[in-house]
């Protein structure tokens, strides 16, 4: 058991780190720079709003292992506008990435499994042109990246891949935490992950 | 940014006044108690400068020959005084002047706030005259940076910068003004101080439970050792530190920053770790049975190899920053916290206890580094004066009570192992960085800082000459400092490290330099140089009697080694003695 979850802490996989923040110039170039430092490359990040106002929300994905990343986390929140870090494995959170493409209007015309092959992954239509379609679709990396592969032979003019969001499963939200936080106690919040995790930190 | 993560301390006066961004700038330093500002003006900081000439009476500036020498100076102040350090300067090559002193304090934890003037807001991004990024050069070497472009964000960035670098684990600052913001008249409602931000968490909880474990762990202990850095000092709890090692009759050996936290003739007191440190700490660290690391970061410089360090001791490891957990030594107990409030409840809980067989393993060490190195050090059989028996006559002359400001090198590491020190904040260098120009800069600091105490700068004859010419502040501000220069004719660290691993290839660290005596003449500072024995003791007399600023050169041996030694890439326990053991 111990020694599974020792191989586990050092085994290299992906990773995805969700931090909220305030909403501040500048913030994503002091986020940016713990990884870069570190020379650890960002497969993808993204921004967005959350459901708090004024709070902002980075998903962060990394090829890493636990070790690593845990201390990615611990500099992260260490800068003084983030408010949480989480990282979270693959199997704790619902994720999802989007591919446009650009398809020749006429191939598509023309070749009835082109349409065919879009429909099977989802694809949608969102731009129609007398010379190209737009299409669009969401997915895991991995199914986005088989479609590619699919329509190169057919003359994919251009595709863009987005940045993964990702939802934590267990999470409930940043309101509550974010109302904690508003109050001049903050203080008590901040989280030792060593107690919910002792037995394993003191087996070590 | 949001005014609302404001928390109104006192009731701001009501009426508002219509001042500009450079007068409310000059309100918060004065609303922040700040006196003393180094810095050096430039055009995109003129309003504030202009604005300076009417506060003259409240705000007291000290005009260096660098911004470099003004970062390092408030730093200086920043240490020995326990406030927070200010500095000003222009944008473009001002501001990138100041790049070094923030590493430097990032890495010390020093408090600085740091005030850069921006081109105006129109121009930014134009590459107009002396506009530098000036933020995302800094970021990765602040704690927070900002930059202003409305005067309405004066007086609140300006308290959050104050909370923000004085609080936690303190750190540099920097605020970037905009020329049209300094400019801009508005409507002042007062200052008020910053003491919340929701974001910000400079205290993390005291766990009771891990109190308790690390309390066990200590009392079951038969080999208990305390390490400890400058965080005891930065957390303003040296008594309680005192009383802790006290208590359970805790030997405890201080890293370079942790240094003067206790006296350093304290019974309990076993010396110095790391690369230079003592033999005793540096071998039992990997003899303990309990580590227990009180405010400190371990450092590579400490710890040497990692996986040759104390792996049979269980670790506790006192931190107020959450981020060094772990992140080098893997901790059996981590106590989060400040340990002005952890030291307390932990020696309440620890049993009285005297380890005596165990501090007598110390002592035998310490007697095997005393005839094998110390004597030769302090009584050498040549005629050539080592370094050590310079420290070791200055603590003579001063019983210990001086401020000792170190630059970066061989002298460095020696005034470190040698120096006798009664009060804490008496050690001043740069620890993390070893910025070679620390040292005279921040001499100067530490002398508006702590202005009762004697401050002696011992500096190397390559570092001095780096930042030699804040003499001229020196001598435009008789400020008193004595200033040592051990002159071993070498950049000595670098050709110790040639000779023992490179063969004595001495490669570019022949350095010659100028008669620092005329150029100290130069600048109306009284000196001398001396390279006898028989002058030393009454040339330093003379340095620390005279009224006003000094300049003494020692000529010390060229080819003297700093020993001990953990050579890079062993472990601790791996201290060699002598070179014949590399
Ligand atoms: C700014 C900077 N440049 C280079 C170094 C590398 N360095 C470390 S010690 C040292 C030699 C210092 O020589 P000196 O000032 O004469 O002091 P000594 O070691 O002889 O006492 C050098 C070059 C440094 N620490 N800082």
């Amino acid at each position: 058991m111990l020694t599974a979850v020792k191989t586990k802490k050092q085994m290299k996989q992906e990773y995805t780190i969700t931090v909220y923040t305030e909403n501040q110039v500048g913030l994503v170039n002091r986020i940016a720079i713990i990884f870069s430092r570190r020379k650890i490359n960002i497969e993808s990040l993204n921004t967005s709003p959350t459901e708090s106002e004024n709070v902002h929300r980075f998903t962060i994905v990394v090829i890493e292992t636990e070790d690593v990343v845990k201390k990615l986390c611990r500099q992260i929140e260490k800068q003084v506008e983030v408010l949480k870090a989480y990282y979270n494995t693959n199997d704790e959170i619902v994720w999802q990435e989007m591919g446009l493409f650009k398809v020749p209007t006429d191939v598509i015309a023309a070749k009835v499994k082109v349409e065919r092959l879009l429909h099977e992954y989802g694809a949608r239509a969102i731009a129609i042109r007398k010379d190209y379609i737009v299409f669009e679709t969401t997915g895991h990396s991995e199914e986005i990246e088989r479609l590619i592969k699919a329509l190169e032979p057919y003359g994919l003019i251009e595709f863009v891949r987005s940045a993964r969001i990702a939802i934590i499963k267990s999470s409930k939200g940043f309101h509550e935490k974010l109302i904690e936080y508003e109050k001049q106690t903050a203080d008590a919040l901040v989280e030792n992950e060593y107690l919910d995790k002792q037995e394993e930190v003191f087996t070590m | 940014m949001q005014v609302e993560e404001l928390v109104e301390e006192k009731t701001a006066t009501k009426r508002t006044e219509n001042i500009s961004g450079s007068v409310a700038v000059l309100e918060a330093l004065i609303a922040e108690n700040v006196q003393t500002i180094f810095g050096y003006p430039g055009g995109a900081i003129m309003p504030i400068y202009d604005a300076l000439y009417d506060y003259n009476d409240k705000l007291e500036h000290i005009l260096v020959r660098h911004e470099q020498g003004a970062i390092h100076a408030a730093q200086g102040f920043a240490r020995t005084s326990g406030k927070v350090g200010v500095v000003f300067a222009t944008s473009g090559p001002g501001a990138t002047n100041l790049v070094t002193g923030l590493a430097d304090a990032m890495i010390d934890s020093t408090p600085l706030v740091c005030i850069t003037g921006q081109v105006f807001a129109h121009l930014l991004g134009t590459d107009a005259f002396q506009e530098t990024d000036v933020i995302n050069i800094t970021t990765p070497v602040t704690k927070w940076n900002y930059q202003v472009t409305d005067a309405n964000e004066i007086p609140h960035v300006l308290a959050k910068a104050f909370h923000i670098a004085g609080t936690g684990r303190p750190g540099p600052v920097l605020i970037d003004i905009t020329k049209n913001a300094q400019l801009q008249k508005f409507d002042y409602s007062g200052y008020i101080k910053c003491n919340h931000i929701r974001s910000y968490r400079p205290k993390p909880i005291v766990r009771k439970e891990y109190i308790e474990q690390a309390a066990a762990i200590i009392n079951n202990a038969k080999k208990p050792f305390v390490i400890f850095g400058q965080g005891v000092i930065l957390g303003k709890a040296e008594k309680e530190f005192k009383r802790f090692i006290e208590k359970g009759g805790l030997p405890a050996a201080w890293t370079i920053m942790g240094m003067s936290a206790i006296p350093t003739d304290h019974p309990l007191g076993v010396g110095m770790l790391g690369m230079h440190g003592n033999y005793g700490p540096n071998v039992l660290t990997n003899e303990c049975d309990a580590l227990i690391a009180v405010g400190m970061r371990f450092d590579d410089r400490v710890t040497g190899r990692l996986d040759k360090y104390a792996k049979q001791a269980q670790i506790i490891h006192l931190d107020i920053d959450p981020a060094e957990i772990d992140k080098n030594v893997k901790t059996t107990v981590p106590v989060w916290g400040d340990c002005k409030e952890t030291l307390p409840l932990l020696t309440q809980l620890i049993e009285e206890k005297q380890h005596t067989e165990w501090l007598n393993k110390f002592k035998a060490y310490s007697q095997k580094e005393m005839d094998i190195v110390i004597q030769h050090e302090l009584n050498p059989s040549s005629d050539v004066m080592t370094m050590g028996e310079v420290i070791n006559t200055i603590n003579e002359l001063t019983n210990g009570d001086a401020i000792i400001v170190t630059d970066v090198g061989q002298h460095q590491m020696v005034a470190c192992r040698y120096a006798k020190m009664n009060h804490s904040k008496s050690n001043i260098t740069s620890g993390g960085l070893g910025t070679m120009g620390f040292a005279l800069p921040a001499a100067i600091g530490a002398k508006y800082g702590d202005p009762q105490r004697t401050v002696i700068a011992v500096i190397g004859d390559g570092g001095v000459q780096m930042t030699i010419q804040e003499l001229g502040t020196i001598m435009q501000f008789n400020v008193d400092v004595k200033i040592l220069i051990l002159n071993n004719e070498f950049l000595g660290m670098v050709r110790q490290w040639q000779q023992l691993f490179h063969e004595k290839r001495y490669s570019f660290v022949n350095i010659t330099s100028p008669n620092f005596v005329q150029v100290a003449k130069g600048y109306g500072i009284a000196g001398n140089s001396i390279n006898k024995r028989a002058d030393l003791k009454n040339a330093l007399q003379t340095m620390l009697q005279h009224n006003g600023s000094y300049l003494l050169e020692v000529m010390v041996g060229k080819e003297n080694n700093v020993f001990p030694m953990v050579p890079q890439g062993r472990g601790v326990a791996e201290i060699v003695l002598s070179k014949e053991e590399i």
